[in-house]
């Protein structure tokens, strides 16, 4: 027993120093940097700051371009939210009706399900049929790509979850004379809680950090979203010599994914993993 | 449209009754499960998605910039692979996927082995190597950049203080694409770490305690039980990261723009580049050769782990 307890000391201690170096030490980087003078974070040195200016580098990039960031933010927060909604009211109607009615056109929409898992979207045909429908570079428009091409992942979510209720209910409340509507966003909707939680946490986080769509689609800074002006200030910020200021802008976007991943641990462990048992 | 006649031809009465009404026929059961609850979700899905990748067949034979489309037959496809540099991507995409892919499984596997065993720190361990995930991809390469700067990055400050010259990461033509691959695996190791500890964790005890009682190795153990029974979970994995590796984009952009040179283009790259120049006829070319790789490589990748995890 005591080898065993030996060797879980000694490999947890090994364990814990590489992950410290692989894992901690670039985002240990992130904050220092960020907390740095221009001059100092220029050496890119893994060195505690000399002076402690991270408020100061926040405020500044805050403040930078007329405060362009805030509204970025605010870009990215509709453009979540809305996006987020969509696909989860949709696919969960979806979901529930192709796990519970049996018909012969389920293989047909399960296939066309997996190929929005599989298949790349055609950019450039993509942003001629937004042209015609007049929403290209309106968020609108961003919100409902964002909503399609995740459609896919979150059907499968729900089609699994909606197999665990049993249908006993259903005709339940088709006896107390609930009407089909009435039976999903009443009775079916609410049971659907944690595949829901599960579904709106991952795909916040996915779409918050999206860069190619909002690049192709929503290009211009009056509707930037937060991952747009990063990639433009790392230029400009690179040229300037003002190091400090993209990695305080850099903290600044990794806190919200690290605030969802601190409330919601489980449910994103739990969405990751589904399908890792069936495969 | 059958179960319609069916339900008709068994029970014409029932044609003219009311909807809501309970009762316990086989098509009042079925029509409490509305089929246009899928028009919602068909319609984003047909309108920008099924239509433009449609649309992408004939659009990668043509000549199409902001002002007209001409139709030219396969030219795209000619000089996207007799293009040196192009061609170069498709390589790169390949290489890429296989690299992550590869890493991914070996070091997802042997990391989620390490978190299901005895250890101190377990959940530690398990919560910072999961992380990266939900950083922002664009960060994460800007962060890297950074670390991997020839002269003043701190991987080679690290290495210099063994007497090592450190190359030029992500400024050497031969390296570029490798640096940013093993980014590539430092953010997105953790989702294939969770898969496999997910599908270990679902291996039912009793064959670790039969193995226990018959005095099996460790190594017995984990040749005979864990490795055979995590099959499932390395389909996933295997999955997830080559379309995730095919398709990748934002790091290589956030790193390298397929830079220097061309050398650590992939198609994603090249789709961006030749949209940005206006060739939109070959970046769509771009874009269905893409989707023909992906389609080629994830039908026989599926099958062979379908038919593996049968016969287990």
């Amino acid at each position: 027993m005591s080898a065993l307890t030996i060797r879980r000391w000694t490999v947890g201690t090994i364990a814990i120093f590489v992950s410290v170096v692989v894992f901690l030490v670039p985002f240990a980087f992130i904050l220092i940097t960020a907390a740095k003078t221009a001059p100092e974070a220029s050496q890119l040195a893994f060195t505690w700051p000399a002076e402690w200016q991270l408020w100061n580098n926040i405020g500044a990039v805050i403040a930078d371009r007329n405060g362009i960031l805030v509204r970025a933010f605010i870009n990215s927060l509709v453009l979540t939210v809305a996006s987020v909604a969509v696909m989860v009211i949709f696919a969960a109607m979806v979901g529930y009706v192709l796990q519970r009615k049996r018909s012969r056109w389920n293989p047909i929409i399960n296939f066309f399900v997996l190929a929005g898992l599989i298949v790349p979207p055609a950019v450039v045909p993509t942003i001629w049929v937004l042209q015609g429908l007049g929403i290209f570079k309106t968020l609108g428009g961003l919100i409902l790509i964002e909503a399609t091409f995740g459609l896919s992942f979150c059907i499968l979510l729900f089609q699994a979850f909606v197999a665990t209720i049993p249908r006993e209910l259903d005709e339940a409340a088709v006896l107390d004379g609930a009407g089909p509507i009435r039976l999903f966003f009443r009775i079916v909707l609410p049971l659907l809680k944690p595949v829901i939680v599960t579904v709106i946490v991952v795909q916040s986080v996915a779409v918050f950090n999206d860069f190619a769509n909002p690049l192709y689609f929503l290009p211009g800074d009056a509707n930037a979203t937060v991952q747009l002006t990063l990639y433009a200030y790392a230029s400009s910020a690179t040229s300037a010599g003002a190091l400090n200021l993209l990695f305080a802008d850099i903290l600044l976007i990794t806190i919200p994914p690290l605030i969802m991943y601190i409330f919601f641990n489980r449910q994103i462990v739990a969405g990751m993993t589904s399908g890792a048992i069936k495969g | 449209m059958t179960d319609l006649r069916q339900t008709n031809a068994a029970r014409p009465s029932t044609k003219t009754t009311s909807r809501p009404r309970p009762s316990r026929t086989r098509r009042q059961r079925r029509s409490i499960y509305p089929s246009w609850f899928y028009i919602p979700a068909a319609a984003l899905y047909i309108v920008l998605f099924a239509v433009p990748t449609f649309a992408s067949l004939y659009f990668s034979l043509t000549r199409w910039t902001l002002f007209d489309v001409t139709f030219i037959g396969f030219d795209n496809f000619v000089q996207f692979f007799s293009d040196p540099q192009l061609l170069r991507s498709f390589m790169n995409t390949v290489v890429f996927a296989v690299v992550t892919s590869v890493a991914k499984v070996v070091l997802g596997f042997a990391l989620a082995v390490l978190l299901t065993s005895e250890l101190i720190g377990r959940g530690y361990l398990r919560a910072v190597t999961f992380f990266p995930v939900l950083v922002s991809t664009i960060g994460v390469g800007l962060t890297f950049k950074a670390l991997l700067d020839p002269f003043d990055g701190i991987v080679n400050g690290a290495l210099a203080v063994f007497g090592i010259q450190g190359p030029g990461w992500l400024t050497d033509p031969n390296l570029a694409l490798l640096s940013v691959a093993v980014v590539d695996v430092w953010k997105g190791l953790g989702i294939a770490t969770l898969v496999y500890i997910a599908g270990i964790v679902a291996i039912p005890q009793d064959y670790f305690e039969a193995a226990r009682v018959d005095g099996a190795s460790s190594w017995n153990v984990f040749r005979n039980i864990t490795f055979p029974l995590s099959w499932p979970a390395t389909g996933t994995v295997i999955i997830l990261s080559v379309i995730g590796g095919l398709r990748s984009f934002d790091l290589i952009w956030a790193m390298t723009k397929g830079g220097p040179g061309f050398s650590s283009d992939v198609i994603a790259s090249v789709i961006y580049k030749q949209y940005q120049a206006g060739f939109y006829g070959l970046s769509t070319a771009g874009n269905v050769v893409l989707f023909i790789v992906v389609t080629a490589v994830m039908i026989p990748i599926s099958r062979l782990i379908n038919k593996r995890s049968l016969d287990v």
